[in-house]
């Protein structure tokens, strides 16, 4: 078996997420290639190279490669693809975006969102918002795969850096430009990678009201996320949001403050090792999920909790 | 310019599903169905730009049982023209649908064709991206802003880190998330303008399709329940139990 990984970088670092799909592909057993395209990313190249269980490190180095559009990371995916029995990529939003486009022009089945490898050819994966565990089987000579980089714990530092290789860009597509982006700036931890998260839902009322769990985030070197509510009433970014069709996290603490733990915020949530709930309704659903929870007004308990840490 | 909407009928996103007694799938016998919420979105959207006069045509399709009819006159009565159903009973997964999908552009060429990002049931967020790339158009997936202007589209799209502008070439397909709009309600006059609409029924055979499932479901069954938690009175036993029995802070 041969196994490429599709590498999700901003040419300088490799994001969260590809250790552990790269440990999810050394799972597989067989040899795992990691794939670097982008434009002047020697550096997330050489990063890539020295995660354990990598033998070889594809480089496509090209000026379309820049931006990680899927028209041209698919067509370079495939241009590679018959040399592996299996592709995969973290399913964030880089790899959400350009796989389900590489497996159809290989006429294969994409395997979405795994969390689980039970053999090379069979997988689990939540379905319905997590509430179901669905075991699947492929019969494809391909299996495209996205993981879910919660299910597995990121791979190490390697002892020795796997050798590059260079391999030709596939010409650009022409189909779509990369105009710009406009990401939100924080000098917290990424919500992904943060060990705490602090969330809050409609019952902060208000994004000046954010402030309160921002200060509790600075106390606990927490990242900040949000429910789909809160997100909706514009009271923090997009990119705020946990849940089954925003982020899914799971830190070693969650703290969900005004949220009520609609199915679909449960679903982005509920593998954290260890969940709180401040809320003042006492029947809030969240608490069913919840380690520790607190019935008190958030505007009470949490300006408490950030001065008793 | 003709827009195409897909739509997919599933249990309604406000039920809990439980797994079936032998593990084989989930229990929708007498559970309630309802449009995906992701296709509402694309349906509104293309209703709001036919409003706006960018749109002549909206035909909306489905794939699925006969009932798939219901969640098509729903999208009739929020404002499209027609619709198609494309009825079966198998189990078809996206590329299948994708496939399907395809051979009905290929007759209908409309010059945008707008998904929902991810269906809430097999949540595998994949149909729009594939049909994309059997029609070899661009792609925009996730998106919360969408401005036709004549061969390209700029488009907005929600990434992990923010938001991100592309431009694309026209025809194209894109996908919705949250933020494009607020779906409308149906009206009661409109539900009975929807019956009048015509509705087109094919079989995939008809299509040319073979929509033989590629992956096998072994086994469904429930996630392992959290164990029970603890009310604690004040945040002084929070803060003690964070500290002293969950060791996390």
């Amino acid at each position: 078996m041969a196994i490429l990984v599709v590498a999700e970088h901003d040419n300088k670092q490799l994001k969260t997420g590809v250790a552990n799909t790269i440990a999810a592909a050394s799972k597989l057993g067989g040899d795992v290639s990691v794939l670097v395209a982008g434009s002047g990313c020697a550096e997330a190249a050489a990063a890539a190279s020295k995660i354990a269980g990598v033998v070889k490190v594809l480089v496509a180095d090209a000026p379309h490669y820049a931006a990680p559009l899927a028209e041209n990371l698919a067509a370079l995916v495939v241009s590679i693809a018959k040399n592996y029995t299996h592709v995969l990529a973290p399913a964030t939003g880089f790899g959400k975006n350009f796989m389900p486009r590489a497996a159809a022009l290989l006429d294969v089945a994409q395997i979405s969102d795994i969390s689980a490898i039970v053999s090379p050819d069979t997988f689990v994966r939540p379905t319905y918002a997590g509430n179901v565990m669905t075991t699947v089987q492929s019969k494809d000579p391909i299996k495209v795969i996205t993981v879910r980089i919660t299910g597995f714990d990121a791979a190490g530092a390697a002892a020795s850096a796997a050798p590059l290789e260079n391999i030709a860009a596939v010409a650009d597509s022409g189909l779509s430009q990369f105009k710009g982006h406009e990401l939100t700036k924080s000098t917290r931890p990424e919500l992904t990678a943060a060990r705490i998260i602090v969330s809050g839902g409609r019952g902060m009322g208000s994004g000046e009201n954010f402030k309160l769990l921002e200060a509790l985030a600075d106390k606990l070197g927490a990242a900040v996320g949000a429910s789909r509510a809160a997100v909706d009433s514009g009271f923090v970014p997009n990119d705020y949001q946990v849940g089954q069709t925003g982020k899914i996290v799971a830190p070693e603490l969650y703290v969900a403050v005004g949220i009520s733990g609609a199915i679909q915020h449960l679903a982005g949530m509920k593998d954290s090792k260890v969940i709180i709930a401040i809320n003042k309704d006492a029947e809030a659903p969240i608490f069913q999920v919840a380690n520790y929870w607190l019935v008190e007004d958030l505007f009470k308990a949490v300006p408490e909790l950030t001065a008793a840490l | 310019m003709k827009v195409l909407v897909p739509i997919k009928r599933v249990v309604d996103p406000n039920i809990k599903v439980r797994v079936k007694a032998d593990g084989t799938g989930v229990e929708t016998a007498n559970v309630k169905m309802a449009m995906n919420p992701f296709c509402e979105i694309a349906v509104e959207q293309a209703v709001r730009m036919k409003e706006a006069g960018t749109v002549t045509e909206i035909v909306v399709v489905s794939v699925g049982v006969l009932q798939c009819t219901e969640t098509l006159r729903t999208a009739l009565a929020m404002g499209a023209d027609r619709a198609i159903l494309i009825e079966t009973a198998a189990d078809v997964q996206p590329l299948a649908v994708a496939k399907l999908l395809k051979a009905i552009v290929d007759k209908e060429q409309p010059g945008l064709v707008i998904t929902g990002k991810q269906a809430i049931d097999d949540d595998c967020n994949q149909t729009g991206q594939m049909l994309a790339a059997l029609l070899g158009w661009p792609q925009a997936a996730f998106i919360s802003k969408l401005e036709v202007a004549g061969d390209h589209a700029d488009i907005t799209r929600e990434v992990d880190g923010g938001l991100e502008n592309l431009t694309i070439k026209m025809p194209a397909v894109v996908t919705t998330d949250l933020r494009l709009n607020e779906p409308r309600y149906v009206t009661l006059p409109n539900i009975m303008k929807a019956k009048k609409k015509p509705l087109e029924n094919i079989k995939p055979d008809a299509l040319g399709v073979d929509v033989t499932p590629r992956l096998t479901t072994l086994k469904v069954e429930e996630p392992p329940k959290r164990g029970a938690g603890v009310k604690v009175a004040d945040v002084a036993e929070l803060v003690d139990k964070l500290k002293n029995e969950a060791k996390v802070i």
